[in-house]
């Protein structure tokens, strides 16, 4: 498994780099931690001509938690995420999350830009951060812009993202209340066959907010808003949750592969999203 | 893109490699460098055979193109230890059979040594955890977690003393 | 202590380290340091990189190929093709079950991943680039990937240039994609058995196709020097004396002008066990580049091309008393070969041991008949940590087992104990043909029940079933039993062959003046520690210490012919070899020994290290003065030096066997699954190194847990690999490891010369059906009788759903 021949860039600064991308337009890739790219590369299953290395762009470091508030730069990797006591202490379920993702050397490498950007349907960090209801920062040629995670994905690979964008952070304001990320998998380095982001907040036994968004089960992470509305104004009961898993699994779409045909997953897809939501309202 | 000039530190020495921008870490140390400790298993970073220290990262050096590693410090299983003295680690693997063919070893000690940098004293399920980016096809991992116990017991061991 | 108290006697047994010590391994300090010297580590000046153009269809006519763009690449040198072949004759090569198989694509392609052209490149970056150049047209053919719809009327003919050929090289084919017919048994007695019987079950057991997948993939260097017209070949052979025989008669050079070298293996498996295109075209290609061409198989290279394993559909009857003693076994197997029959079995036994179907059971009539068939999926059939078709036929009559307790209501082991061969009752006969050396059954089985508390399990399960009808749990709890019978060591060169070549093994043995020693065999290691545990036979045998002898295995230049390591045939032949070479060693030794302490031959015996005089054992000579004394003294009628070479062609197989209970906790709702307790008590015979035997022990039950509940090489119906990538082809990480208990009893070979029976593969042989057996002993219970590996999360959850379990 060798991959073709490219030209190689490693540009100090966003400017830098979004030069590149103008110059080479569909030719040129940005990479960040390189680990869902070159496999492909060596597949030869993606064809690039320029690649952009995205690993001396400071801006895109880093990462800050100011009250509640939190900015991750896209080239944060699961690693550095997951050893912040920071972000482990306002946003627990990242961690959590990011401790789920491959494997040990994997997450010293993927990065949470390079998780969140490309589409993978596969990728634990998309359907987080719609969970979150988190905000992706773009920058091109044309400037700067926000766009919400909910609205973010498209279909498998595709993303609002334009070709000459590059993800430069994350933000998002860390809720409160309880959470969970369960995952489904065959082993350690699989994607999921089905997992579930689910964040609860209860007060005096009424929940008062709930979120639920899920990986792999679409071509699309996908956030269910009726799922979330299932469980407000209720005390999470059973029947709260059989309702809510309801709506969640209405939303889904799975497709047969290797870890099994669709009948199974939408059953696994219910079972790990109502444990989701079970242990999320028992930290609540 | 012809070959370019990279400058990367393996085990403590300046080296200077010239390579294509897409040739892969793990072929220019075994190719280049003549550092063939580290194994080519899966080619798709499951297996691990290949990884390597990055700048304390343990890496799989089939994932990573020698172009995107330049100016880093680099330690392959030859860093560690010397043939006149075996890292503990060695030691401990031999010590517990903790390995067979032993193609993954070269991979599994770089790798336990990262973990052991960053967690002295695991518990066996922090060991399986931390070690569930190495495969291996020989031993069903117990002996390996056994030896990883026993390394941290030894250095950790040696570092009291010396205090 | 005072210096000059001798060593007492025990001092000195453990002083050699010799059998039975848990010897620290010799190989380990070059491995741990990265220091092994693997194929892919070789280095020659000038060498280059052969890679493949690989069909990307299953089934497809070949029109054209057009290798000039490839050719224009810098670095591309040459584009071999079937057509560059068959002047050589060398576009077609034998297989090692008596079929042929295409080298380099002629004509046709007959599955995915089949070597279509050879690029020979200055350098594996140019290699790439030259395949993904080269330009196949090809026309798309009708695909058969199921061996039932392969043998239909009017199924595509696969074999073209087998047409009108109703004679393989195992008997009479009787359709277009079948192979050969093979029988073993009663057919009339076992039919009449199974029609008076008062129960009889019957079930289709399926053992999937999988991969032995060693971490380091198959490779070799072959390197021609056109000057001496001597031909190198370095490579992961399992069997380099037979690689170099084999190499001989294909290529016409002379074997003497061949030397094979296999270096550090990294894993074997059964993978490394054939002869590859990969081998033919790097020789070719050296030849024809006067270089040293390299080949190393990338991962997806290796999971479709070479050495699949299993793929055994096996239709099973088994007949019983009431009371549960079983009076017959019938089993018609369907085994799917793929495009071509490569498999690896000894040439007489196209199926290879399956007929060891009746495993640890006194079963008086049995039938067997395999049917292989032609498929659009890779060649193989290799022994998987297996001893040809074992892992097949123990997962049989240990399913068939399970499913005869369900029909009469019965506890599996207790069904078991009542069918066990009893201890007396070897050397056993059994009805398809064997004969088994030794066993103590019931004593193994009784210790394995107690270890695990198994009545108190049986228990639990109970109460588990209970709660769970009632809603208060989703977990069921499996109890999987096991009791295997291996049959390793192949074997008898009366009739265990391999292309011609009897199956004996060899060891030789020189021992230097200062009593040091290098012993060389025909076997080669794999990561099994040989060069440890035959130096610990060695030290016990001839009374060296194992720390000063070398163990040297691999190189055909000065390794004694032998047959190769896999079928845990090591120990059983090779370490027969060692015992029995050590023992001409001893005979020379005692007559040297007698020399010097002037005594007659007779007079002088064998105490652990020395020849002490009988009845005076003040009076010695140590075997490392014996040693000196046959290189510096002129003993009339005794010839100089202390060698010895033996080989040993084993009377009759061994027979190891085991007592495995895996105890399984089973998620209903997701099909998940954890390992809550795995016992394996193995029974190898006389123990060489305790320490190894658990490594292999627990290696091999990885391997098992691996097959069982996940690994498989599928297909989909246009015979697309479905599983190239260690991502969807399951190898579990630490992670997804149990810990294993082991145990063992002792029951040595009553034919081998130090009792000992071989152990790698017992692991896999039964820890496969332990694991499988737990699944499906959760679900007992609720109805289930057989559902097929491997146990991954949908398919039991596909069981759970099927039993209603999911209300």
């Amino acid at each position: 498994m060798i991959p073709a021949a490219f030209e190689y860039h490693r540009p100090a600064d966003i400017p830098a780099a979004l030069a590149i991308l103008d110059e080479h337009g569909d030719d040129a890739r940005v990479i960040a931690g390189g680990h869902s790219l070159i496999p492909m590369m060596k597949l030869r299953m993606a064809d690039i001509e320029h690649l952009i290395d995205l690993q001396d762009i400071s801006e895109l470091q880093g990462i800050t938690v100011s009250g509640a508030e939190v900015t991750i730069g896209a080239m944060t990797t699961q690693h550095d995420l997951i050893n912040n006591a920071d972000v482990a202490r306002v946003a627990p379920i990242m961690h959590e999350a990011a401790l789920q993702i491959a494997d040990p050397q994997v997450r010293y490498m993927g990065t949470v830009g390079g998780n969140v950007a490309n589409g993978d349907p596969g990728n634990d960090m998309p359907g987080l951060m719609q969970c979150l209801g988190a905000t992706f920062h773009l920058v091109g040629s044309g400037g700067e812009r926000a766009v919400a995670a909910r609205d973010y994905y498209e279909a498998a690979y595709m993303t609002d993202r334009e070709d000459d964008e590059i993800l430069t952070k994350i933000t998002f304001t860390a809720p409160e209340g309880g959470y969970a990320y369960e995952k489904q998998k065959r082993k350690i380095g699989d994607y999921a066959t089905a997992a579930c982001a689910a964040i609860v907040q209860m007060d005096g036994g009424t929940c008062t907010s709930a979120s639920i968004a899920m990986t792999n089960l679409s071509d699309t992470p996908i956030f269910s808003e009726e799922a979330g509305e299932a469980l407000v104004g209720t005390a999470c009961d059973k029947a709260a949750i059989e309702a809510a898993v309801a709506a969640a699994t209405g939303a889904i779409d799975p497709a047969e592969d290797n870890r099994g045909p669709v009948d199974f997953k939408m059953h696994v897809a219910a079972t790990i999203i109502r444990r989701a939501i079970e242990r999320a309202v028992s930290r609540a | 893109m012809g070959k370019q000039h990279y400058q990367i530190n393996v085990n403590g020495e300046a080296k200077d490699v010239l390579a294509e921008p897409r040739e892969l870490l793990i072929h220019t140390l075994r190719e280049q460098l003549e550092l063939t400790g580290p194994h080519i298993g899966c080619e798709t970073s499951h297996c691990g055979a290949c990884t390597v220290d990055i700048d304390g990262k343990s890496v799989k050096s089939c994932t990573v193109f020698t172009a995107q590693v330049a100016g880093k410090d680099i330690t392959t299983i030859e860093g560690l230890g010397s043939p006149d003295g075996m890292h503990v680690l060695q030691e401990k693997f031999r010590e517990h059979h903790g390995l067979q063919c032993g193609y993954c070893t070269p991979g599994m000690i770089t790798r336990a040594h990262r973990l052991l940098q960053e967690n002295p004293s695991p518990t066996e399920e922090e060991v399986r955890f931390g070690m569930a980016g190495n495969l291996c096809r020989c031993t069903g991992y117990q002996n390996i977690v056994k030896s990883i116990l026993a390394a941290a017991a030894e250095m950790n061991a040696a570092k009291e003393a010396a205090e | 202590m005072n210096d000059m108290t001798p060593p007492s006697r025990e001092e000195r047994i453990e002083s050699l380290k010799g059998m039975g010590s848990s010897r620290k391994r010799v190989e380990d300090a070059r491995f741990t340091q990265g220091k092994g010297n693997y194929v892919d580590d070789i280095k020659m000046p000038g060498m280059l990189f052969g890679d493949f153009v690989r069909s990307p269809y299953a089934h497809a006519r070949i029109k054209s190929i057009d290798s000039e763009a490839a050719l224009a690449i810098p670095g591309v040198l040459a584009v071999l093709t079937a057509k560059d072949l068959e002047p050589l004759g060398l576009h077609w090569m034998p297989t090692l079950a008596g079929d042929k198989q295409m080298v380099l694509a002629d004509g046709k392609v007959l599955f995915q991943g089949q070597e279509v052209a050879f690029v020979v490149a200055t350098d594996r970056y140019a290699a790439a680039d030259g395949c993904e150049a080269v330009v196949v047209d090809y026309e798309e053919l009708p695909v058969v990937v199921d061996p039932f719809k392969a043998l239909a009327e009017d199924a595509p003919v696969l074999r073209e240039d087998l047409e009108g050929q109703t004679e393989g090289a195992h008997g009479p084919r009787r359709h277009h994609n079948h192979i050969f017919t093979w029988e073993a048994g009663e057919k009339e007695a076992t039919e009449q058995v199974l029609d008076s019987a008062e129960v009889v079950a019957e079930e289709m057991v399926y053992y999937h196709r999988t991969h032995p997948c060693p971490l380091e993939p198959c490779g070799c260097v072959a390197s021609m020097d056109k000057v001496n017209g001597k031909l190198t070949l370095y490579g992961t052979f399992q069997a380099p004396h037979a690689i170099r025989t084999v190499v001989s008669l294909i290529s016409g050079i002379e074997e003497h002008n061949i030397r094979v070298v296999s270096p550090d293996i990294g894993g074997g498996f059964g993978n490394k066990v054939g002869a590859y295109p990969g081998y033919v075209c790097s020789v070719v290609a050296s030849i024809v580049t006067g270089k040293p061409v390299k080949w190393i198989e990338d991962r997806m290279d290796n999971l479709m091309t070479t050495a699949f394993a299993r793929d055994y559909w096996m239709k099973g009857k088994i007949a019983a008393t009431k009371e549960g003693k079983i009076t017959g076994l019938w089993c018609h197997t369907t085994a799917d070969h793929g495009g071509f029959d490569a498999c690896a079995d000894p040439t007489k036994f196209p199926a290879g041991f399956m007929n060891i179907c009746t495993g640890s059971y006194d079963i008086p009539t049995a039938y067997l008949a395999v049917d292989g068939v032609y498929t659009n999926k890779a060649p193989g059939g290799v022994a998987y940590r297996c001893s040809f078709r074992v892992t097949e036929a123990a997962y049989f009559i240990e399913r068939m087992i399970e499913i005869l307790a369900i029909e009469l209501g019965m506890d599996a082991a207790e069904l078991r104990r009542i069918n066990f061969i009893k201890k007396e009752q070897f050397p056993y006969q059994s009805a398809l043909g064997w004969e088994y050396d030794s066993g103590d059954y019931h004593t193994a089985w009784d210790k394995a029940l107690k270890a695990v508390g198994y009545d108190d399990l049986r228990k639990e399960q109970a109460e588990r079933v209970e709660a769970f009808n009632r809603g208060e749990t989703r977990k069921l709890l499996g109890i999987g039993l096991t009791h295997f019978t291996e049959i390793v060591g192949a074997g008898p060169v009366k009739n265990c062959d391999i292309l011609g070549l009897g199956m004996f093994d060899s060891c030789e043995i020189r021992i230097h003046p200062t009593g040091s020693a290098i012993a060389r065999l025909g076997t080669i290691s794999q990561g099994q520690g040989h060069a440890t545990t035959f130096a610990q036979i060695l030290a016990s045998e001839i009374g060296l210490p194992a720390d000063s002898i070398t163990v040297e295995e691999g190189d055909t230049d000065t390794a004694p012919y032998g047959l190769g390591t896999y079928g845990s045939r090591s120990t059983p032949v090779a370490g027969a070899a060692t015992a029995m070479a050590g023992r001409k060693i001893r005979a020379k030794a005692q007559m040297i020994a007698a020399y010097l302490l002037e005594v007659h031959d007779d007079d002088v015996e064998f105490d652990v290290d020395r020849f002490v005089v009988k009845g005076a054992p003040e009076r010695f000579k140590t075997m490392k003065e014996i040693a000196f004394a046959a290189y510096n003294q002129a003993i009339p009628g005794i010839e100089p030096g202390l060698e010895a070479v033996s080989y040993y062609d084993p009377p009759n197989m061994t027979y190891p066997f085991g007592a495995y209970i895996c105890v399984m906790e089973i998620d209903v709702d997701t099909g998940t699954h954890e390992i809550r307790q795995f016992y394996a008590l193995d029974d190898c015979g006389t123990r060489i190194n305790p320490m190894i035997i658990e490594g292999q022990v627990h290696g091999g039950l990885t391997e098992a847990l691996a097959i069982a509940m996940g690994q498989e090489i599928a297909y989909d119906e246009m015979g697309n690999c479905k599983t190239g990538t260690l991502m969807d082809f399951f190898i579990p990480t630490a992670w997804e490891t149990p810990n294993y208990t082991t145990d063992h009893t002792t029951t040595p070979s009553p034919h081998h010369p130090i009792g000992a029976k071989g152990v790698g593969e017992s692991p896999n042989v039964g820890g496969v059906p332990a694991f499988s057996n737990a699944v499906h002993d959760a679900f007992r219970a609720f109805g289930l009788r057989q559902s097929h590996m491997p146990h991954d999360h949908w398919r039991i959850w596909k069981i759970a759903n099927g039993l209603g379990l999911h209300g």
